[in-house]
């Protein structure tokens, strides 16, 4: 089933001239509703008219994640607070959020994107769907949300957090198609394994996404649930869900290319790559209104096909994720960094700077342990004193990171001092 | 009449424990008295040595985090109920005991270490109450 097939299924000519009509309009766009834009195009000398056809994108300059934090909350906006319904955020570099706000008209591409995920992914308007992705600022949740309910899908807005109720409902309503994180179905698998209701269930397809994950993850979960797994790709900065989503061949994950131009990207020369080439990967937000974005580097390394997919369709589609140009990882769906950890450890005057950050993967949940050692003037005889340091640690990194972890106080002079970047994650799920 | 305690914290490693105690004996610090407080994931080693001081400067010299604390060591006629009796007085003062352990028991005497949440006023009331407290070297000469 292919829920655009005038979109989905066009030339590459007709592709190549619609996303070169729609590139001339946005960089007319943002040159003058975005000064941030307006800036760096002038600085280099770039107008409007010298963008003529989506092959001269290459003219034009990169958008990062840190042009998004220095423009902190909406210095991006294309458009005043009152054309924007909606906002999302994600985790930035350091303490503050990523926000993205999104128009009415954003929200309408963004429901038509993931309604064509569904799509590849066999969902219909007869299917009823449990959307347990979390809802809130986390766009996984509403993302989802918007596009089951476009297709006409029954939509059940599970949310996260309660696997028991997931579990019992999907049993009583007779759920078919699922949409959540991976790792979060693997989960619920032995949770329904559990409770003997595996034969119960009526699933038939689950659309998963938010973290990177392996084609050994999505055999284990078709073979345990007996179902179709499919991986739908997004990121909040140029949409959220929906960007890109694999059919049921499994060749690649389809670009919604009439809305996201997809480069992959020489890491060290910034040029694009033959098809084939790992590299890393940016998009251009071709339609969007509430914060349009060119050419925006997304740090994950992927390969890019052109060539016409045996369903027929012939967008653009990019390989299962190779790994990330920086050192951001996905936990339980939430980006977190590093350099988060960091800064939330100098409020804690009891430890030093140093800290390890351990991430596994247990009964098919994400774990983070944070190791760190403590400054020398406080330490005790009590073993209260250490267990309630270990709480305050704890309860400062969740407030900076939005997740929990497991606090472990280590001797000193332990945790691994290297000269010049640090290695401050261990990182044992080897999920790329 | 304080004594110090040595204390150090050890991960729960295998040998940890070991490696700590091979540092003081390396260095001729004698164990008078030892408890091993233990948590999942760290334990608190606390130590009466003959030489604290030494005990700590090597323990740090070797990476270890180590504390030296006030702790009243308390001699005690070695009979049925004397304990219990000492601890009613402590209750009474408001004092609150963190931990206590054994140290060694003579013909007529036992020793207890305690440490209690207010030291100044632990060492007035002991003293009020007659009770005898020793240093380290009172016991290391015994």
């Amino acid at each position: 089933m292919i829920w655009n097939e005038t979109k989905e299924c066009m030339s590459r000519e007709q592709m190549h001239d619609l996303q070169s009509k729609r590139l001339v309009k946005l960089v007319d766009y943002v040159y003058h509703n975005v000064e941030f834009y307006r800036r760096k195009m002038q600085a280099i000398d770039l107008m409007p008219g010298d963008i003529k056809s989506i092959d001269d994108i290459t003219k034009l300059p990169f958008t990062t994640k840190d042009d998004l934090r220095d423009n902190y909350p909406f210095g991006l906006f294309a458009v005043p607070n009152s054309e924007i319904v909606r906002i999302h955020a994600s985790s930035g570099t350091t303490g503050k959020a990523t926000v993205v706000g999104y128009t009415r008209k954003d929200l309408d591409i963004w429901a038509e994107c993931v309604a064509r995920c569904l799509t590849m992914a066999g969902v219909a308007k007869d299917d009823i769907i449990q959307i347990a992705y979390g809802y809130g600022l986390f766009t996984g949740g509403l993302g989802a949300h918007g596009g089951a309910e476009k297709i006409g899908a029954t939509v059940v807005p599970m949310s996260t957090g309660n696997s028991k109720k997931l579990t019992t409902m999907m049993v009583d309503f007779g759920a078919t198609a699922i949409a959540c994180t991976p790792s979060y179905l693997l989960h619920i698998s032995e949770v329904l394994a559990a409770e003997g209701l595996t034969d119960q269930i009526k699933l038939k397809a689950a659309i998963c996404g938010a973290e990177p994950w392996t084609e050994k993850m999505r055999h284990e979960i078709e073979q345990r649930l007996r179902i179709k797994a499919y991986d739908i790709y997004g990121l909040s900065e140029v949409m959220g869900p929906g960007v890109a989503c694999d059919c049921a061949f499994h060749k690649g994950l389809h670009v919604c290319e009439d809305h996201f131009y997809p480069e992959v990207l020489n890491t060290k020369t910034l040029l694009p790559v033959a098809d084939g080439e790992t590299g890393e990967l940016a998009f251009t937000t071709l339609t969007k209104e509430g914060i349009p974005l060119i050419r925006y580097r997304t740090k994950d390394l992927t390969s890019i096909d052109h060539s016409t997919c045996d369903c027929g369709r012939t967008s653009a589609r990019i390989s299962r994720f190779k790994g990330r140009v920086d050192d951001m990882l996905i936990i339980r769906g939430v980006n977190v960094f590093p350099s988060q950890i960091e800064a939330a450890l100098i409020e804690v005057e009891e430890v030093t700077p140093h800290y390890m950050m351990i991430v596994d993967r247990v009964n098919n949940l994400d774990t983070l342990e944070v190791q760190v050692e403590v400054d020398p003037k406080y330490y005790t005889d009590e073993v209260r004193a250490i267990e309630a340091l270990t709480k305050k640690i704890a309860h400062v990194i969740q407030q900076a990171l939005g997740i929990s972890a497991k606090v472990k106080i280590v001797e000193p002079q332990t945790l691994i001092r290297s000269e010049g970047k640090a290695v401050h994650v261990i990182d044992n799920r080897k999920l790329y | 009449m304080f004594a110090k305690q040595l204390t150090v914290f050890i991960e729960n490693r295998t040998g940890r424990l070991s490696e700590v105690l091979g540092v003081l004996k390396e260095n001729n610090v004698n164990i008078l008295s030892l408890s091993l407080a233990d948590t999942t994931e760290f334990g608190l080693l606390r130590l009466i040595v003959d030489n604290a001081a030494l005990g700590k400067e090597k323990l740090t010299e070797n990476g270890y985090s180590s504390l030296l604390s006030d702790v009243s060591i308390i001699a005690i006629s070695h009979e049925v109920g004397n304990l219990q009796s000492l601890l009613k007085i402590i209750d009474r003062a408001g004092i609150n005991i963190e931990y206590m352990y054994g140290l060694s028991i003579q013909a007529t005497e036992a020793y207890i270490v305690l440490k209690a949440s207010d030291s100044e006023k632990i060492d007035a009331l002991l003293e009020e109450n007659g009770v005898k407290t020793l240093t380290c070297e009172d016991l290391a000469k015994m």
